[in-house]
């Protein structure tokens, strides 16, 4: 039996076992920066979070401000709106369930879980199609909400998706009032 | 692997005997860690482990630096800061590229005069030895374009400087020099062109090290007595030798964590240590820094490029003999290129036949002068070129020409070396006793 | 002691040493001691937050700070202000040069719009002073001996010196300069103007014969020093004793001031100084046990095949 066989082959003693284990701890360490690298930048998630300044937004009015790449749909709602959307019940919708990610993921689709203030006259959602991203047009479609031109998709004033091929209601992102007059979209992480 | 008889690999499953028929990989990689090597090699024998390892380090992080550089004159310095602020542990990433450029020099130099000391560059391992000439021009290449990138002061300027040495060949010079910018001036075209061949030239490293390899694992190692294996049966070349793995694996793995330790204290306590200060103000084409080095990994030939100047009498012969067409400024680069052609050219000029410098009297102590050499020539490559240091830089770089072309052939001739072991084994046992059992 | 060597920095900096500028009056840059030096060294929060406020008060109104993000205020390792501070801070802070930050322009309201956290210190480009985002990397303070850079090895690069030097060099004018001489006296700037009247010249008298065959003597100028450390700065003195009020109630003297923005600068320059040195810290202490252990596994494996001879 020649050397290396021995040590191949033969007891491993504590040392070995002990020189190994540091071995990977080191590796290991050092491997991980060389991952997270390609995770984003500190100046990439600065500007995960905005802040939008509402005070200017009138009754019956949208803003519509960029933020992660999309746009995203700020509409103060009228009176009319609100009654119009708190007036469907929930069997007539296409998808019953919120889509809002401020509450519960199973929270029904009900008008009062789409908006972010209590009043529901706050209603703040991804500008994105839910068929095939295209941007929905405001005040538009047969549900006095939007409509989007790709493939028409009606969505009503509560955003919810009523008639044409889109599977979902827009979308709720992370977002709150943090005073009388600037919402914040996205989380400080 | 050819050469010294040893246990070959026998594919013991059908698994391994189909893959074996198809692609002798395994045993490749078998052949290469079991290699016989002489089992005296000393401590000086681990730098290669060292440079293999920071040649992927240097890969590794220039990979994931290039997912977040921009290489655009406008752009590039901000994008470097961009790294440093914003991007998840991309501090450690350039610091550790910039450090790991320093710690690749200092080991391939260690790597080159263990080399010329142990005589690891006489036949049959020639090819070895230009091979790893031709790493070393290649990792010059590389450093000094890669130093560009960040396009600070001394990024720029000494871009300029170095790229003017092409524009001192005569006739040639002036096109030469705007064909390797990319327009009268270091610009955008320079940095893009410095950034894909920075980016380029690691692979081509990385193959000429494979085969740096393949040379001498076909030839066999040296080692410190220059005596050479027995190859008369597998028995012989056992007393000689050890298995490269485990033996020589751990070992050279200790001593790269021990190098690693000092390295990784550079990096975290004084990352900047070995930089230069011009380079975190962005580069300006109007305003050249008070003083202009580079790398200290540099310096050595620096001074050589800079010792023969006008008034110097060889250069003023030169001149003459070749009706000025080898002016000052063109015989410095000769010079400088010439300084390490003449270490390329080593094995021939080397006439003794006994390889190690261990059995060599007088050799050891031109070799012993050689390294001073080497040191007062990387100081003098900083130092201005005023007072007595332009002096000094010619007497080195005389040094340097005669090791190579006078005292190497001369000396093998007129030296009566020691007398050597007459095998590896012996040498062995002279300096280590058998374990009891 | 050791920290008080004064080192050569007209020699060092032009490294145009030898003989001729042996009797150069020397500038002295002296070593501070910062709480961030050192391997362990740690940034004092309230020194960067008083450093940032001499940056706001007194060095904005003319330098820019163009690489270092605003939001970066309340990052770990930096001068620690929380989310609200750093946005009330961008908020309230002015652009003086405007027309140097095209990126605040809001094309939508046709003006510039203030500054957010997001965004970086802005570019000031107004009288042309120097970004200061890298500048206590982009100076050394110590440099020999002999240009062999040795002393860094134990006193740092020396940039936040050479910072606090620079703002207490402003002493008084050598009498040799002339009262109209430009700018201004610092003791600690080396690459400024310098006056004539206050360097020492060697005259070396030659006697020269003239084509005609008259002999006239020429006098060559040398110079071989100067009367007086530092050059003649741009920037007029910049601070003055209690010109900002810490919130601290720290003293706000000029050397206590150039101490507070040096620190602060270093922060700016390199802000990861503190994760560095942590990484450094583990990285060696893990390495040095991996190495131990490599070191006992490589004597036991080699243990089979050789022992250490002994010497009768």
């Amino acid at each position: 039996m020649s050397m290396s066989e021995e040590i191949d082959s033969g007891r491993r003693d504590l040392l070995t076992y002990a020189t190994i284990g540091a071995g990977v701890v080191a590796s290991g360490a050092a491997v991980w920066p060389m991952i997270d690298q390609m995770n984003p930048s500190a100046d990439v998630l600065s500007l995960s979070v905005l802040r939008v300044d509402v005070s200017g937004v009138e009754v019956g009015t949208q803003l519509t401000v960029k933020w992660r790449g999309k746009p995203v749909f700020i509409r103060r709602r009228t009176e009319a709106d609100i009654a119009l959307g708190r007036s469907i019940a929930l069997n007539e919708l296409v998808d019953p369930v919120a889509r809002n990610a401020n509450i519960a993921r199973t929270a029904d689709a009900a008008d009062g879980n789409r908006t972010i203030d209590a009043a529901g006259e706050w209603l703040v959602m991804m500008g994105v199609c839910t068929h095939l991203g295209c941007v929905p047009l405001g005040d538009a479609g047969d549900f006095g909400g939007w409509f989007c031109p790709c493939h028409g998709s009606h969505y009503d004033s509560a955003g919810r998706i009523r008639k044409g091929p889109a599977p979902e209601n827009l979308p709720v992102p992370v977002s709150k009032f943090v005073d009388d007059t600037t919402i914040q979209l996205g989380e400080n992480v | 692997m050819a050469g010294i008889p040893h246990d070959h690999y026998e594919p013991s499953t059908r698994a391994e005997q189909w893959l074996d028929d198809r692609l002798p990989i395994v045993g490749l990689a078998h052949a290469t860690m079991t290699i016989p090597t002489p089992k005296n090699l000393n401590w000086m024998w681990i730098w290669g482990i060292i440079l293999a390892f920071t040649l992927a380090l240097q890969i590794v992080t220039g990979i994931i630096l290039a997912m977040h550089y921009t290489p655009h004159v406008a752009m590039a310095f901000e994008s470097v800061e961009h790294i440093m602020r914003d991007v998840n542990g991309g501090w450690a990433m350039r610091y550790l590229h910039a450090n790991g450029a320093s710690l690749f020099f200092l080991a391939v130099y260690l790597h080159i005069f263990r080399g010329l000391y142990y005589g690891s560059y006489k036949s049959p391992r020639e090819v070895t030895w230009i091979i790893g000439m031709l790493i070393y021009l290649a990792m010059m290449a590389t450093a000094f374009m890669g130093y560009v990138l960040p396009w600070g002061q001394m990024s720029f300027w000494g871009a300029t400087v170095i790229t003017g040495l092409f524009g001192a060949i005569p006739g040639i010079g002036e096109s030469l020099q705007t064909w390797l910018l990319g327009g009268p001036a270091v610009d955008n075209a320079t940095l893009n062109r410095f950034f894909s061949l920075h980016y380029l030239l690691p692979f081509v490293i990385a193959a000429l090290v494979i085969t740096h390899i393949w040379a001498f694992h076909t030839t066999g190692n040296g080692n410190p007595t220059g005596v050479e294996v027995r190859r008369t049966s597998k028995a012989d070349a056992e007393k000689d030798t050890l298995p490269f793995w485990p033996y020589f694996v751990i070992k050279d793995f200790f001593a790269l964590a021990v190098i690693l330790v000092v390295f990784f204290a550079v990096v975290g306590f004084m990352p900047n240590y070995l930089g230069h200060p011009d380079n975190y103000t962005p580069a300006n084409p109007l305003v050249t820094p008070s003083h202009i080095v580079p790398e200290w990994y540099f310096l050595p030939f620096y001074a050589i490029l800079r010792a023969f100047t006008a008034d110097v009498l060889i250069v003023q012969i030169t001149d003459f003999l070749t009706f000025g067409i080898v002016d000052a400024k063109f015989f410095g680069v000769l010079a400088m290129f010439g300084s390490i052609a003449v270490m390329a050219l080593a094995p021939w000029l080397d006439t003794s036949r006994v390889r190690s410098g261990r059995y060599r009297p007088m050799f050891k102590w031109w070799f012993a002068v050689l390294c001073v050499d080497f040191v007062v020539l990387t100081w003098v490559g900083s130092m201005p070129t005023t007072g007595i240091y332009p002096t000094i830089s010619l007497y080195a770089a005389y040094y340097w020409f005669g090791y190579f072309l006078i005292v190497l052939p001369v000396l093998g001739l007129i030296e009566k070396p020691l007398p050597e072991p007459a095998t590896i084994e012996e040498d062995f046992k002279s300096h280590y006793a058998t374990p009891a059992e | 002691m050791f920290r008080k060597i004064a080192i050569s920095a007209v020699s060092a900096l032009t490294l145009a040493a030898g003989a001729a500028t042996a009797e150069t009056a020397e500038i002295h840059i002296h070593d501070v001691a910062f709480g961030f030096e050192g391997p362990f060294g740690k940034f004092d929060q309230n020194q960067l937050q008083r450093g940032l406020q001499v940056y706001t008060e007194v060095c904005s109104a003319c330098h820019g700070m163009k690489y270092v993000p605003i939001r970066s205020l309340s990052e770990a390792g930096g001068p620690g202000l929380t989310d609200q501070q750093v946005r009330d801070y961008a908020e309230a802070f002015t652009v003086l040069d405007e027309a140097s930050n095209h990126q605040l322009f809001d094309q939508d309201k046709g003006e510039y719009r203030p500054l957010k956290p997001s965004d970086n210190f802005p570019v000031n480009n107004t009288i042309g002073a120097p970004d200061l985002s890298l500048m206590a990397k982009a100076r050394a303070g110590f440099h020999g001996p002999y240009g062999s850079g040795l002393n860094q090895l134990f006193k740092g690069m020396g940039g936040p010196e050479y910072i606090a030097a620079i703002l207490n060099g402003y002493t008084e004018t050598p009498a040799c300069a002339p009262a109209d001489f430009p700018n201004y006296y610092n003791s600690a700037f080396a690459p400024g103007g310098y006056p004539d009247e206050c360097k020492i010249f060697e005259e070396t008298v030659t006697e020269v014969t003239n084509p005609d065959g008259t002999v006239t003597t020429r006098t060559d100028k040398v110079e071989v020093g100067r009367m007086a450390p530092g050059s003649w700065i741009q920037m007029p003195p910049p601070l003055m004793d209690d010109q900002v009020t810490f919130a601290d109630g720290s003293p706000a003297t000029v050397e206590a001031m150039s101490h507070d923005a040096a620190a602060f600068l270093m922060w700016a320059a390199e802000p990861k100084l503190m994760a560095r040195k942590q990484m450094g810290f583990v990285a060696v202490l893990m390495l040095t046990i991996l190495s131990v252990l490599l070191y006992l596994t490589n004597k036991q494996l080699w243990s089979r095949v050789k022992v250490k001879k002994t010497h009768a």
